[in-house]
């Protein structure tokens, strides 16, 4: 789950981390009264799940209501990176000498948490790391010791940051980690991490994803499932429970098992088609989950046939055949459909579908000669 | 012979009186599998269809002489199983549980590094292991793989390896052990363990590999099979079309800025002469050819 900045800094600072105070707001003229809450001169800050906000005109200075009043109503609609923005955070302008960079990650090669630190921040880490790797400084904490003063001093001394912005950055690295952990991060980053002018070290922003899979730890996390960014037909896989990803292809699919799912996407490209979706229905594949998945790619007015791609395992070919039939009487389907049925008992499976089997229904032997049925189809289709 | 497990290995479910844990324990044992004892501390001295229950894995250990462990616990529940299966004296621990926390993970993985460098982890979120015709733990269908041999199968994706090991029943060709790693992003065995297993086992003449997009571990094997095999290997890679960012239905899937895309690992593995299959099918077919090279068909 990917976090809004102003989620992030809420998130932050439950853990201490010293984040700027300010208010998210949905119209132009919440803005401005947040603005006046807050004194100016206030930063006007577009709220998407995606970078680059900077140089798309999403985030300006205001010194006066009537900036604020200007920024939030071009900054409202804009259009970053296909994500439209609905939210903006008005928050305190900071007095900025210096920036850093901070984050923690994890390392799935050392399979250890990774931290990394760096007195040149505000530009993009990758850049840094590309440009000049010695300036990233980078420690790897195992889980089971976690990170501690004496460490994390030593880190950010070996990150070059100036004397002043030491004790100041210490304390935010082991803040940081702290939420990392207790939070159940997959990434927190901090940049830019600044030094005022007063001599703060201060956080200035937030990007933080969090594992979906802690949600039974941290109940409060349905709050950002609800604002993550999602298209229509990914909110109607989402409600019903299904691994739905969109893409922009005309044949729909449908397979059980994230590999079998992807393989098959695979398998319509490799034939000159291209994918509408990817859709994993899990191992079962019985009629009510077929028919919620049916009825998701049927509302997906791009697709003009559906690749259906089952193995049987422990779920045998009859059970899968008797729900993709039970699934087909429930919900009406416009595209036509290939199915490719394999592995346990699909001949009997094969068997039960055969009578149905129609222009609007047909099978396939193989993955490859199902594939290339449906982006067929899908050419007839769109012609 | 086969790797990690045989038809001597004697499994306890933590998990056995639960729905899935019951099911799957119970299939097990029909294939053949010595499941000797669940655990539940709330219903020791209780049994499942006559296997008996205890209250904690060191009792179990104690009555049994069990060496391996099968988790089928919640999600929430798998770091304490893990730790607890470590504690009592199992050496392979297979857990089957997914939507298991990442940190919880990366803090068992390195928790039994430190302390129990010698337990090997299969898991979490994984299909299990099988030795064709001699144990099974996990939720594979066994039916669908042949015994015998002479390949070996590691995989990160649970159907696509049912996939693997029914396209090579269909061909004649059998599987040593076929082991599914499992797609999250801190895998308590990982494909370089499988592969190292692979070389020592004489009855392993091949090997099939089955990755995914995300993540470094393809990348990994790559140089391992370069530099360390001797034995052919085909492989797959699913996920060459996978939008950059997106994750795909595994935790581990997932494609960032051109790292650990489809691409990159493909060219890695046939750099370290691999055979790559452009989709699973393709793949079983090289594994054919390798077969038929060695002399073996």
């Amino acid at each position: 789950m990917d976090l809004f900045e102003y989620q992030g800094k809420q998130f932050f600072s439950k853990y201490g981390l010293p984040v700027s105070s300010g208010e998210i707001t949905f119209t132009v003229e919440e803005a401005v009264e947040a603005a006046e809450r807050l004194g100016l001169p206030v930063m006007v800050k577009a709220q998407v799940h995606t970078g680059g906000r900077g140089k798309a005109g999403g985030v300006k200075f205001a010194a006066t209501i009537d900036d604020v009043r200007e920024h939030a109503s071009n900054i409202f609609g804009l259009n970053i990176k296909d994500h439209v923005v609905k939210r903006i955070w008005i928050e305190k302008a900071s007095d900025i000498a210096e920036e850093y960079y901070a984050s923690f990650t994890l390392d799935r090669s050392a399979k250890k948490h990774l931290g990394m630190l760096s007195a040149e921040g505000g530009v993009e880490i990758e850049t840094v790391a590309e440009e000049n790797p010695d300036a990233i400084a980078k420690i790897w904490i195992d889980p089971t010791k976690g990170l501690d003063l004496e460490t994390a001093t030593q880190w950010v001394s070996s990150a070059n940051l100036p004397e002043k912005a030491v004790e100041g950055a210490t304390e935010i690295l082991l803040d940081l980690y702290k939420s990392y952990v207790e939070g159940d991060a997959d990434l927190v980053e901090i940049n830019p991490l600044i030094l005022t002018s007063e001599g703060k070290v201060h956080v200035l922003d937030a990007k933080v994803t969090l594992d979906g899979n802690s949600t039974f730890r941290h109940p409060e996390y349905v709050e950002f499932d609800q604002t993550q960014t999602r298209d229509e037909r990914e909110t109607a896989a989402h409600d019903r429970g299904l691994q739905y990803v969109g893409l922009d292809g005309t044949v729909g699919v449908i397979a059980n098992g994230a590999g079998l799912a992807m393989a098959t996407v695979d398998v319509v490209n490799q034939v000159g088609g291209s994918a509408a979706n990817f859709l994993d229905i899990g191992g079962g594949a019985n009629a009510e989950v077929m028919a919620g998945a049916l009825e998701v790619i049927n509302n997906d007015p791009e697709v003009k046939s559906i690749f259906i791609n089952i193995f049987g395992g422990i779920t045998r070919g009859e059970e899968v055949a008797n729900g993709i039939i039970e699934a087909l009487q429930n919900v009406e389907i416009e595209a036509p459909i290939v199915i490719r049925l394999d592995g346990t008992n699909a001949d009997e499976g094969r068997t039960i579908l055969e009578p149905h089997l129609s222009e609007a229904l047909q099978m396939a032997p193989t993955m490859l000669d199902a594939a290339e049925q449906a982006v067929d189809l899908a050419r007839k289709e769109s012609n | 012979m086969s790797i990690f497990v045989d038809e001597n290995t004697k499994v306890i479910y933590q998990g056995l009186t639960g729905s899935q844990g019951r099911y799957y324990g119970l299939l097990n044992r029909d294939y053949g599998t010595k499941v000797v004892a669940g655990t539940n501390p709330r219903k020791a001295g209780e049994d499942v269809d006559g296997i008996p229950i205890y209250a904690n894995i060191q009792e179990a250990v104690d009555a049994t002489g069990a060496t391996a462990s099968c988790i089928f616990i919640p999600a929430a529940g798998v770091q304490s199983a893990v730790l607890e299966a470590a504690e009592g004296g199992i050496e392979f621990i297979v857990a089957i549980t997914e939507g298991v926390p990442a940190h919880d993970e990366a803090y068992f993985y390195n928790y039994l590094q430190n302390e129990f460098p010698n337990v090997q982890l299969l898991g979490p979120n994984c299909p299990g292991i099988i030795s064709p015709g001699k144990c099974n733990i996990g939720i594979t269908a066994g039916h669908i793989a042949k015994p015998g041999g002479p390949v070996g199968i590691v995989s990160r994706s649970g159907t696509l390896t049912y996939q693997a090991l029914y396209e090579l029943k269909e061909k004649g060709i059998g599987c040593t052990t076929c082991v599914g790693i499992g797609g999250d992003p801190v895998p308590g065995t990982s494909f370089i363990d499988c592969l190292k297993a692979f070389e020592e086992d004489p009855e392993t003449k091949a090997v099939m590999m089955i990755g995914e997009i995300g993540g470094a571990a393809e990348e990994e094997a790559a140089e391992f099979i370069a530099n360390n095999m001797t034995k052919p290997v085909s492989a797959y890679v699913a996920g060459v079309t996978a939008p950059p960012g997106k994750k795909m239905g595994h935790a581990g899937a997932i494609v960032s800025g051109g790292k650990g895309t489809a691409q990159a690992k493909m060219d890695a593995l046939r750099d370290a002469n691999v055979r790559v299959g452009l989709n699973p099918t393709e793949a079983g077919e090289h594994m054919v050819d390798i077969i038929a090279e060695l002399g073996l068909n």
